[in-house]
This record gives C-alpha cells, sequence and structure tokens, in this order.
C-alpha cells in the first residue's frame, strides 16, 4: 500500500486541509470498525504510540494509538494554523509539521515565493523529507492551495518545485483555486498567472477549482433541502458538502464549499487505499491523462451531490449519476465539456456499481461527448467497492478537456488589464530577485498553453482520417 | 505431468483463482478416481498435512489483489495458494508498460525466479508454464512480458502457453492499445502459443448465454476459467494409448502451434448457459458440434446470433480473401475437445472439411480430437474448441489501427520514453504486429 503526504498552504490551503482530514477520520470511522491500524489508514495517518521510546511509530496491523497526519501545514500568518490547533484536530497534527510566520504575504506572488520562499527553504525541505521518511512507500504529494493570494500562490509553487527538486519520483498533484471573476483580491490575476507557469511547469497534474462554482454546488443543495417537496427529503448527512459526524460540529462559512474540494481528494485516493476489482492507483491517473506533458489541467467533477432520504428506483439513480457527471453544473470549474474537446476521461466510481453499469453508461454518454481523433475511446475507469460516507456509490470524473481553454484565456484577460497599466507592479518589483521578465515569461508561458489547447479544439469540427498504416513487403 | 501457472497483474490473478477454482470443483473424487487424481497432480500439490495447493506463482505490483485473491481461495475449504508462493511490492505499475518491463522487471526478477524455481521443483515432470496476464494495464502486460522472457531464458526446453485478456474496445484504459503492441509484439517472439479472451466477448456471453443482469467482474473471470478448464482438465488423445494425456500442453502445442507466423488461438465453449437451465436442458452431439462448426467458420464466439449463412466457399473459385471481404474464418488448425457421456459417438465429421482450412496441411493432420467421458463442470455433454484462425483478426487490426492512431500524433509518449522504451521500439513492435495481421490475411 503506498502513502501520500499532503502538503497544505495559505489561508485556503489550510481550510480546505482541514476539512480533508476531518473527512478523512470520517470515512475511516465509518469503515473501519474495529479499531485496527489497516494499510487504508496508513496512507494518510501514521499510528503513534508515545508511550514508545524512539518516536512511537507503530507498524500496521495494530490497534489504532494515536493518528497522525501524514501532512504538513504551511501558513506565513498565524491565526489559521493556530485556529486548527486549538480546534478538535489538533491532536492529528504534530508540532513539527507546522511552519508558520507572523505577517502573511499581503496577497504578494513574489512575497510568498521568493521572500518567504528563500528564508524557509530549508526548514520547509525538512519538513517534507521528515513527512516522506515515515512513509513506507511515498507515492503521491497533495499539494492544495489558491491561486489569488499571496502564500498560497507565491510560497505554494515553490514547495512544488521544491518537491520536484527533491522528489522527483513523486507524483505532485496539486488542487488549486482558481479566484472568480469578482475576487475581491485586486492583485488576484497576477499571482494566478505568475503560479500558473510554475504548475504547468512542475506539477504532473493539476486540479483547478473555481470558486463560483462551488458557491453554485452550495446555493443548488441547500434550494433542494429548502424547497423539498413532500417524499423529496434530503439525507442531510450525505450532501457532498455536509461535514455532518466528523470531528467538527460547527460548520462556518466556506466550510460547505471546502468539503466539497475534500471530498474530490478522498475520492481521488478511494480506489488506491480501499478494494475493488478494477483499481486505479495515483500513479495510472497521470498516466493516462496527461497525453502531452504540459497539458495536465483535469476538469473535476462530482456526483452525486446530495442523496435523497426516500429509497428510489436504483438503476434509474445509477444512470442519472453519470449523465450528471457530464452536465455543466456539476463541474468544478465554470465550463461546459460537452462542447468542447476530450483529450482524456476517467470515471472513478464507488460503491455497489458492476463493470456492466459502467459499460452501459459509457456506450450511452459516448455519442454525445466530442473526442479527440487519435483517442476515440479515452476513457479510463476504475471500480471501488467500498462508497463514501452517506452514499451508496458516488462517481468522480476527471476530464482532460479543452474547456480550461476559456477559463485560461479569461485569466490571462484579467492579468493583461492590470498589466498594460502597470498597476500594482511596483509592490512586485520591489522584491529582491523579482523582475519585469518574470511577468512577461508568465503570460508568455500561458498564452502558449492557451495556444495548445487551441491546436487539439481546431481539430475537433475536421474529420480526420486513420493515418496510412505501415506497409510489409512480401 | 503438472502445469505451472504464472499469476501476473490484477487480472492475472484474478482469473487464475477462478481457474483453480473451477479445477477444483470439477474433478469430483467420487465417480472418476482416475481423472481427479491427473487433474488434481496437473494443478496441486499435496502438503504434508493434506491440504492442497495450487502449483502457482502470484506476481502484482501491489498487494491487494494477491491477498483478495489467496483469501478467496482459502475460504473455498478445498484449496489454497501456498504461502510463500506470491511476490509484490508497495506500489503499482501504473498502466505504464515501460515502467512493468524496464524497471519492475529486472528489479524483481531475481525474486519471481526464485519462487518459479521453487514451484518447478515441487513438480515431477513439468508440462510447461501458463503465464495469465492481461494486455491493457502495466504489471500484466510489461513484468508479465519480462518473466515469460525470464522463462524462456532459464527454462528453454519447457512450453510456455500465454494466457492472455483482451480488454473492451471502448476502453478500460487509455493507453490499452499501446500497452497490448507493445506486449504482443514481444510475447510473439518469446511465447510458444498465445491464447486469446476478449472482455466484450465474455461480457456477452455472460448477458446474452448466461442472462447475467448486472455482470462483474467475477463473472467474466468465471466464464474465462470455465473455458480454460475445458482446454486444460485431462483428456485422453490419439498418443496417449488409453490413459490420460500427460503432456497436455506439449501436445497442445504439435495440435496448434505449428508455423511460427502464426501464434493466435482462441477458444470457445458449447454449451454456455446459465447453471439454473442445465438441468433442464437436453444436449445432443450432432447439435452441438453442427453449431460449434458454425460459430468457429462465421468467427461468432457464442450460440446466441450465429451467422448461419456463412459457408466455406466451393473449393474451385479462386480463394483470394481480404480483411473485408467475406466473413468466413479460415482455419490453420483446430483442436476439438469432446467431454461427457457417449463421446466416443460424437460424429465429428464436419471439421474434417478441407474447405475450412488452409490449402498447406491436410485436414486430418489440421484437425485434432481429445476426449474425456467425464462431464466436465456439471455439463453432461460440452466440447471446447481451441482454434488457431483468423478469428482475432479483425480485433487485433482494430487494436493496431487505434494504437497507431495514437502514435501518430505522439501522444502519451513521453510517460513510456521516460523509462526507457524509445519511438523505435515502438516502431518495431508496430511492425512486427503488421507482418502477423499481413499473414493472417492471406491464409487462404
Amino acid at each position: 500500500m503506498t502513502q501520500s503526504v499532503v502538503v497544505q498552504v495559505g489561508q485556503c490551503g489550510n481550510q480546505v486541509g482541514c476539512r480533508f482530514w476531518d473527512l478523512a477520520l470520517r470515512e475511516h470511522a465509518h469503515v473501519n470498525k474495529r479499531g485496527l491500524y489497516d494499510e487504508a489508514l496508513s496512507s494518510f495517518f501514521r499510528n503513534v504510540d508515545p508511550r514508545k521510546s524512539d518516536g512511537g511509530a507503530c507498524c500496521v496491523g495494530g490497534r489504532i494509538q494515536h493518528l497522525k497526519a501524514r501532512a504538513v501545514l504551511i501558513d506565513m500568518e498565524e491565526g489559521v494554523v493556530h485556529r486548527i490547533l486549538q480546534g478538535p484536530l489538533r491532536e492529528v497534527f504534530d508540532s513539527a509539521q507546522l511552519l508558520t510566520d507572523v505577517s502573511g504575504s499581503g496577497n504578494n506572488w513574489a512575497v510568498g515565493n521568493l521572500t518567504y520562499g528563500s528564508a524557509y527553504m530549508d526548514s520547509i525541505v525538512n519538513k517534507l523529507r521528515k513527512a516522506a521518511e515515515h512513509c513506507d512507500c511515498l507515492q503521491c504529494f497533495f499539494l492544495i492551495h489558491s491561486m489569488g493570494g499571496g502564500t498560497g500562490s507565491g510560497l505554494g509553487t515553490r514547495v512544488l518545485s521544491l518537491l520536484e527538486e527533491e522528489f522527483p519520483d513523486v507524483c505532485r498533484i496539486v488542487t488549486a483555486m482558481y479566484p472568480s471573476a469578482e475576487d475581491d483580491v485586486i492583485t488576484s490575476p497576477y499571482n494566478s498567472v505568475l503560479a500558473m507557469k510554475e504548475l504547468t511547469e512542475h506539477a504532473d497534474c493539476v486540479l483547478p477549482v473555481e470558486n463560483q462554482s462551488l458557491v453554485d454546488i452550495v446555493n443548488k443543495i441547500s434550494l433542494m433541502s429548502h424547497d423539498a417537496k413532500p417524499g423529496c427529503v434530503l439525507k442531510k448527512e450525505s450532501t457532498v458538502t455536509s461535514g455532518q459526524g466528523g470531528v467538527s460540529p460547527t460548520e462556518r462559512p466556506f466550510d460547505a464549499m471546502n468539503n466539497i474540494v475534500a471530498n474530490l481528494l478522498l475520492n481521488i485516493t478511494s480506489s488506491s487505499r480501499f478494494d475493488g476489482s478494477l483499481n486505479m492507483d495515483l500513479n495510472e491517473i497521470a498516466m493516462n491523462l496527461v497525453p502531452f506533458p504540459r497539458l495536465h489541467y483535469l476538469v473535476p467533477s462530482l456526483t452525486p451531490l446530495y442523496t435523497l432520504a426516500d429509497v428510489n428506483i436504483p438503476t434509474r439513480r445509477l444512470d442519472q449519476m453519470f449523465s450528471d457527471a457530464f452536465s455543466k453544473e456539476h463541474q468544478l470549474i465554470r465550463a461546459d465539456p460537452k462542447h468542447s474537446l476530450y483529450l482524456a476521461c476517467a470515471l472513478m466510481v464507488r460503491g455497489n456499481v458492476q463493470v456492466s453499469d459502467l459499460r452501459r453508461n459509457i456506450e450511452r454518454l459516448r455519442p454525445s461527448l466530442p473526442f479527440v481523433s487519435w483517442n476515440q475511446e479515452g476513457w479510463k475507469t476504475g471500480l471501488c467497492s467500498v462508497p463514501p460516507v452517506g452514499h451508496t456509490h458516488s462517481l468522480l470524473a476527471l476530464a482532460n478537456n479543452t474547456c480550461v481553454k476559456p477559463t485560461f484565456m479569461e485569466l490571462r484577460d484579467r492579468f493583461t488589464k492590470l498589466y498594460k497599466k502597470k498597476a500594482h507592479l511596483h509592490h512586485y518589483l520591489h522584491i529582491d530577485g523579482m523582475e519585469q521578465s518574470t511577468f512577461s515569461e508568465a503570460l508568455s508561458s500561458l498564452s502558449a498553453l492557451i495556444e495548445e489547447y487551441h491546436h487539439l479544439d481546431a481539430t475537433k469540427a475536421r474529420l480526420i482520417p486513420d493515418a496510412p498504416r505501415l506497409s510489409i513487403a512480401r | 505431468m503438472s502445469v505451472v501457472t504464472v499469476q501476473l497483474g490484477q487480472c492475472g490473478n484474478q482469473v487464475g483463482q477462478e481457474l483453480f477454482d473451477v479445477m477444483r470443483s470439477d474433478a469430483p473424487d467420487v465417480h472418476r478416481k482416475t481423472y481427479s487424481a491427473v487433474s488434481r497432480e496437473r494443478f496441486f500439490r499435496q502438503t504434508t498435512q493434506g491440504a492442497l495447493e495450487a502449483r502457482a506463482v502470484l506476481i502484482d505490483m501491489e498487494p491487494k489483489v494477491i491477498n483478495h485473491s489467496m483469501s478467496e481461495a482459502a475460504k473455498s475449504g478445498r484449496w489454497r495458494y501456498g504461502e510463500t508462493s506470491h511476490f509484490s511490492q508497495k506500489q503499482g505499475s501504473g498502466n505504464n508498460w515501460a515502467n512493468g518491463y524496464c524497471v519492475h522487471g529486472p528489479r524483481h526478477r531475481d525474486a519471481v525466479e526464485e519462487l518459479v524455481r521453487r514451484e518447478v521443483e515441487h513438480c515431477d515432470m513439468l508440462a510447461g508454464f501458463i503465464p495469465i496476464m492481461s494486455v491493457a494495464g502495466g504489471t500484466g502486460s510489461g513484468v508479465g512480458t519480462f518473466v515469460t522472457q525470464c522463462l524462456r531464458d532459464v527454462y528453454p526446453s519447457s512450453f510456455v502457453l500465454n494466457h492472455l485478456t483482451w480488454p473492451y474496445g471502448t476502453g478500460e484504459v487509455i493507453v490499452q492499445n499501446y500497452n497490448s503492441v507493445l506486449t504482443l509484439a514481444h510475447l510473439y517472439q518469446l511465447s510458444d502459443a498465445i491464447l486469446v479472451h476478449e472482455n466484450d466477448i465474455v461480457h456477452k456471453i455472460c448477458s446474452q448465454l448466461l442472462k447475467i443482469k448486472q455482470i462483474s467482474f467475477s463473472d467474466i473471470n468465471r466464464v474465462i476459467a470455465h473455458q480454460l478448464g475445458g482446454v486444460l482438465q485431462p483428456t485422453l488423445t490419439p498418443v496417449s494409448c488409453g490413459a490420460y494425456s500427460r503432456h497436455p500442453i506439449g501436445e497442445l502445442m504439435s495440435a496448434l502451434a505449428c508455423h511460427p507466423e502464426y501464434k493466435l488461438l482462441s477458444v470457445c465453449t458449447i454449451p454456455q448457459m446459465a447453471s439454473s437451465s442445465i438441468a433442464f436442458s437436453t444436449f445432443s452431439w450432432p447439435a452441438l458440434l453442427k453449431h460449434l462448426r458454425q460459430m468457429l467458420i462465421s468467427n461468432s464466439k457464442m450460440e446466441g446470433g450465429i451467422d448461419w449463412q456463412v459457408c466455406p466457399p466451393p473449393a474451385s473459385a479462386g480463394r483470394s480473401r481480404s480483411l473485408s471481404a467475406g466473413s468466413f474464418n479460415t482455419s490453420l488448425a483446430n483442436l476439438l475437445i469432446l467431454r461427457g457421456k457417449d463421446v466416443y459417438s460424437a460424429d465429428t465429421g464436419g471439421f474434417e472439411d478441407p474447405a475450412i482450412y488452409t490449402s498447406w496441411l491436410p485436414p486430418d493432420e489440421a484437425l485434432s480430437l481429445w476426449k474425456s467421458p467425464v462431464p466436465f463442470n456439471k455439463y453432461e455433454k460440452s466440447a471446447t474448441l481451441v482454434s488457431n484462425s483468423q478469428a482475432l483478426l479483425r480485433p487485433l487490426d482494430d487494436m493496431v489501427r487505434k494504437a497507431w492512431n495514437m502514435f501518430a500524433s505522439r501522444a502519451y509518449i513521453h510517460q513510456y520514453v521516460k523509462f526507457g522504451i524509445s519511438e523505435e521500439d515502438f516502431l518495431d513492435s508496430f511492425t512486427s504486429l503488421e507482418q502477423v495481421i499481413s499473414s493472417y490475411s492471406e491464409l487462404q
């Protein structure tokens, strides 16, 4: 069994991360009835017996003593991390896993990446090495941060390039929270574009998530639960936004949205933690979904968002789940994959779903989904037998689709609007190590990426003939 | 004579476990002592405590499936896997053939060879090896190819019969066509014969013949195991002189693997029906054999929806065949295995018709007939046909076409290059398979 380490950077990253650990504990408590520290638990948690003298690490198979998360928490101001340490999750983290400073990055990518990046480089590398050493077989680093701020985007991407240097064989999956157009941080376009260049170059996969989509999903759910028709009552603990049953009882603002992202991470790793008839490991995700090294932005969509309390016709609900995964409302960024070009698509199913259901739905949906000519049957499927808490089955779809192009183009427009006027540029340029060329390089990297997607899009309408085959001399 | 099975990857381990289950539950100790003794000797060995352990080596790069297979076997109570007959690592091959073949294979070569050697030592006489794997993933395909190569190197005079499961055409793994092409091209040089099951076909058998509503991979694997069991369980062959044959794999090779360019074997079994219907059905050899023959020449792998219009072309007509023209399936050689009641009275004349074979082999050499009076796996009468024919030509061609289209755009190639496979290696594999396709197309 492999282990993964979660690295959460910045306010957003830590808040999402916090929800993730809460939900992970809830999921394992649901499944692990005997209190034994099993392989599934060990993928995200260490078992520590504080009474033992040598540091207390316990191996798989024994009883659970103290679970410690395999995580590194980084933030340049103390508020968020301190709140975590005072909350019910304090037992799960070791002070050695934390890195904080006092004054924050002032929403400035350069401060996060260059100033703090250099100052704390050794300390960060040490903490990462420590976390890696605790792992038997480290497979993946999950990096969670926002793109619009200063610490998350700046220091987060610095950590990403450190991970590539120090652990080149370990997969790096980044969950990046992209700012919406109405973001209240004025410099968020700068921070996002500067961070994008790092993500394109150093990450193995990026799961972009947009705040606006999360808000829409949360609203949809609360509409469902308030406008409930008789017989359509929602099971409260089964909504994808619910943290009920977890460790933290009260739900604060943003918690509902962060729960969605936390669920995304749980579902992605479910097949490598639990049994199933068709396993899908994390390294298989990068292998199958990334046809060209830079095009590694995978649009996530989660279904179902909620379960109705009454028992419905199972098969129809199952098929509905598959259809929903491709609809606009369930994507975690604002995009319409059905009308853009699919390069590859992965379906991770959890729960009591068999291969015939999967086949049937793929056959049904395939005609309406445009796939690139050289990957007409580009589906990667995984079946995990353990469903998430509160549901009988669930589906996570990851699509490598050109529908990210409009998102990136919009980002580039917002960037250029500010950059043309050189607004706020001085805040960045007076940071040691930051130059005008950093901006122009980031912009051209983003433009090149958009070009690559555009190129593929152009093949969409054209009928590409089969490539001429090798002919054998007889 | 004993057979050592090597189960590789998730598919290989799951199919292998079902296969041993079929073998064990088929051989009823009470009625047919010789049959069950031969079957037991072939696939199992007895421990000092009297338990039956499968002659198998389980290999996977991650532990979950092996653990599951071993516990399923132990649960049956009738057999189990050897405690130390398995090898696993912590992390899988990531669906990457290059990772399996270039990295995991060589890294664990010694450990795997040791396990195989121990299993071979338990055998009085080794009939051959059967590596079981899929071609779509990373471990089964990549590590499987490497292990087959090791078997060839260490046991050059033993038979190696690879069993491959081909994935659904509409995809289980996006890079499955690359993995398949690389595997098949290499195995063609290493293996004595390649026995293929296609998930699509088996799925249809499950839904249309066995009437299973929600088909799971266990159902699919059980059908594969049933068909494989039909091939591998003891039989009386023309050369075995009235006793059960002691060289099952060798005789299979001499029956079917007549030419190094033609190694692809397909299997079909008749009848296949839901177990609840078996008690209510009657079987007659003429009906079974007539259906089976038509299944062969019209290239349909199951009794439903057979195209009765297809017939062998008249001998006088100029026989030029291309892939698209006509759906007649020419055979190079056939092995017909009959099991159950009244086998000796079954008339297999339909399979000796020279029109269904190529012209190089006279039909009495192209057809081999094995029989066993013991009913197999609850069917009073059953027939299994292992065929070296054009049956796999179309699926192979589709696979190569899709892989080639993807290769033309160089998609995913960087994932393979980083583990040590170059574009040249891809081109070599494509060339070998085009050669195979060409050879089979020209069969007339």
